[in-house]
């Protein structure tokens, strides 16, 4: 891919293209090697309209990323909009105190967003790959290529639509109380009722997502050789052997490393979904950590104890999945990155 | 498929059927309950007690009602607006810095790619976002709508990919015509890969028309508010709106057929697209997800 900068840059600098130089090879020829500031010139001529391409992209990524990473700081200070952090007082690891003494608050939002991230687990994560085995095992390309197109399409929608049209077919004016109603049936309280809550979110997200998620794993599922099935067939597995035995198998990976990324998330559960939900439930049941930070923090003022929670959050997320990955390194997985 | 020989079940088979147009129903019918109520008269939505499943008399009064210059048109031209300053600007910065970052020669790659790579792990909170957005001056402005989520590490990695992808070849026989860097981006990699900026395109499209969450955050002013928050207002948590606040129609249509029209409004955009689009998802999805 080096030759249209040796086209380019050798014209002007019949010595040699810059980029041989980084070869490790060229630090020992000294016909190749030069000197720095030559090096810095031609990289510069080269790149320069490269380098102004990707200004804008990383200028965004670092004020909308990594400047924030920096705002971290005010989970160590008593935080006052007014005086801003150059002004407002440092406390140590005062804010953290409502994480290490159990506040009440703080431990119903952990103890809630682990509960709804293992019953999704649970109940969300295997949806797609068992549609995606289903849609697989259609023998139609054109029926299954139609069913995966209207089964995409609540990805797209946002929350706030998803949440309405729940709503509109399970609230309590909806259209399945009011056929509970008009056949004489008790209507039932399923979008306010505290003990649905659970079952609520989680159908929402399966009929969100499931179809989107069949995506990545019909395409693993394409690309199992089909000698394999011939040759199992052959030693006389019938369609349950061969899912076990071909099938599975070929899937472990993909599942490996989603799981991996999920545990990444394990303290992030729907904020938009759940907030959207929450006036109807109320929070002793609703409140995750993320909404936590949001009502705690933006709406009742609190910045540093919620930044230290959001804080704590993102580091434990980062751990869990370095550990998983290292976890599946050992058990001999690829993991979501080869070991380095 | 893979075993041809062998013929399912014709009990399995019919099990399949049914439990694939249970799941195609569950996603089309509220879409039909959706668009039948925002379409039918005052007394057969009292019949029906709230969502009618097909209008006997189509009237388009609801559409008119909101539509006519109140909270709700002003509400979708912000969302339209957003969308389509967001998704232009998101798709020149993703789409050059993808290319810059496709050039295995250029200085600085590394560390670029890096960085980019590192922010999908390091997700910034809430809080120390909100902060930002504040230091830079955005609150109660739109751009707090669209610079913050402007550059998606995860597209950038997937329009890279296809720039990749081009070949060599051709790249070579453009320079030694004399074809500088921008003309090898506008002139070959681009029109090469339209179908991967078609869904990226409509990827940062949707993102910006659903986004709920920047518009909670950063506009304190209701009066800036796009579509979904004005939708929360008025359908989610139930607020009547008022002839006035719908810029006074002569008459009001029933509640439930604006609700629904406003539902409507906020889904067409995407259902127009969908489409056109949706053969080039599993392409641009998976090239993302294998290469990142």
């Amino acid at each position: 891919m080096g030759l249209p900068t040796m086209a380019r840059a050798g014209k002007r600098n019949p010595a040699r293209s810059p980029h041989r130089t980084r070869r490790p090879s060229s630090g020992t020829s000294p016909r190749r090697r030069l000197a720095r500031r030559e090096r810095i010139a031609v990289a510069v001529r080269r790149d320069w309209m490269l380098w102004l391409f990707a200004l804008p992209g990383m200028t965004l990524i670092l004020l909308f990323q990594y400047m924030p990473l920096a705002n971290n700081v005010i989970a160590f200070q008593d935080y006052l909009p007014f005086l801003g952090i150059a002004g407002s007082p440092w406390v140590a690891f005062d804010n953290f105190s409502v994480i290490t003494s159990g506040d009440p608050a703080f431990v119903n939002a952990l103890t809630n967003t682990l509960l709804i991230t293992l019953v999704q687990t649970v109940f969300v994560f295997p949806a797609p790959i068992a549609m995606a085995l289903l849609l697989n095992s259609l023998v139609s390309e054109r029926i299954k290529r139609s069913i995966q197109s209207v089964l995409y399409l609540p990805h797209f929608l946002s929350w706030v639509i998803v949440v309405s049209v729940f709503q509109q077919v399970l609230g309590g004016s909806g259209m399945i109380n009011n056929f509970l109603r008009s056949r004489g049936f008790d209507a039932l309280d399923i979008i306010g009722n505290p003990d649905a809550f659970l079952a609520l979110i989680t159908s929402q997200v399966i009929w969100k997502d499931t179809g989107w998620a069949t995506i990545l794993f019909l395409a693993v599922l394409a690309g199992i050789p089909s000698e394999l099935y011939e040759a199992s067939s052959l030693d006389g597995a019938g369609r349950m052997r061969q899912m076990w035995h071909v099938t599975l198998p070929g899937l472990r990976a993909i599942i490996i490393l989603l799981l991996i990324l999920r545990l990444g998330d394990a303290l992030t559960v729907g904020f938009e979904q759940i907030i959207l939900l929450q006036p109807a439930v109320g929070r002793d049941v609703s409140e995750v950590l993320d909404t936590y930070v949001y009502n705690y923090g933006v709406l009742g003022g609190n910045w540093g104890v919620s930044a230290a929670v959001g804080l704590v959050k993102g580091v434990v997320g980062v751990v869990l999945v370095l550990g998983a990955n290292k976890l599946a390194h050992i058990f001999g997985e690829e993991g979501v990155y080869r070991r380095g | 498929m893979v075993d041809g020989q062998y013929r399912p079940h014709p009990g399995i088979r019919a099990l399949k059927a049914v439990v694939l147009t249970i799941a195609c129903a569950l996603v089309i019918a509220p879409f039909v309950a959706i668009v039948a109520t925002s379409l039918a008269d005052q007394q057969q939505i009292a019949r029906a007690g709230g969502m009618v499943l097909w209008p006997e008399t189509a009237s388009v009064s609801a559409y008119t009602a909101i539509l006519s210059g109140g909270v709700i048109t002003r509400a979708a031209m912000v969302s339209v607006g957003v969308t389509v300053v967001g998704t232009s600007l998101s798709l020149f910065v993703s789409t050059l810095l993808a290319y810059a970052l496709s050039r295995p020669y250029m200085a600085g790659r590394g560390v670029m790619l890096w960085l980019l790579l590192a922010s999908l792990l390091f997700t910034p909170g809430m809080i120390p976002t909100y902060l930002t957005v504040k230091q830079l001056g955005l609150i109660d402005s739109w751009w707090a709508l669209i610079l913050p989520m402007a550059v998606s590490a995860f597209n950038v990695i997937v329009i890279r990919a296809f720039f990749q992808n081009v070949p060599g070849e051709l790249i070579d026989s453009a320079r030694i015509d004399g074809a500088n860097e921008w003309m090898v981006f506008s002139k070959i990699c681009i029109p090469l890969s339209k179908a991967v900026l078609a869904v990226v395109g409509l990827f940062y499209a949707v993102g910006y028309w659903n986004n709920f969450f920047n518009a909670l955050l950063y506009l304190n002013d209701s009066s800036m508010w796009p579509l979904q928050l004005v939708l929360r207002t008025y359908v989610i948590n139930g607020s009547a709106l008022s002839s006035d606040e719908l810029g006074s129609p002569t008459e009001m249509p029933p509640g439930d057929a604006i609700q629904m029209a406003i539902l409507v409004i906020s889904i067409v955009p995407i259902l127009c697209v969908y489409p056109f689009l949706q053969k080039h998802f599993a392409k641009g999805v998976l090239t993302g997800a294998v290469k990142g």
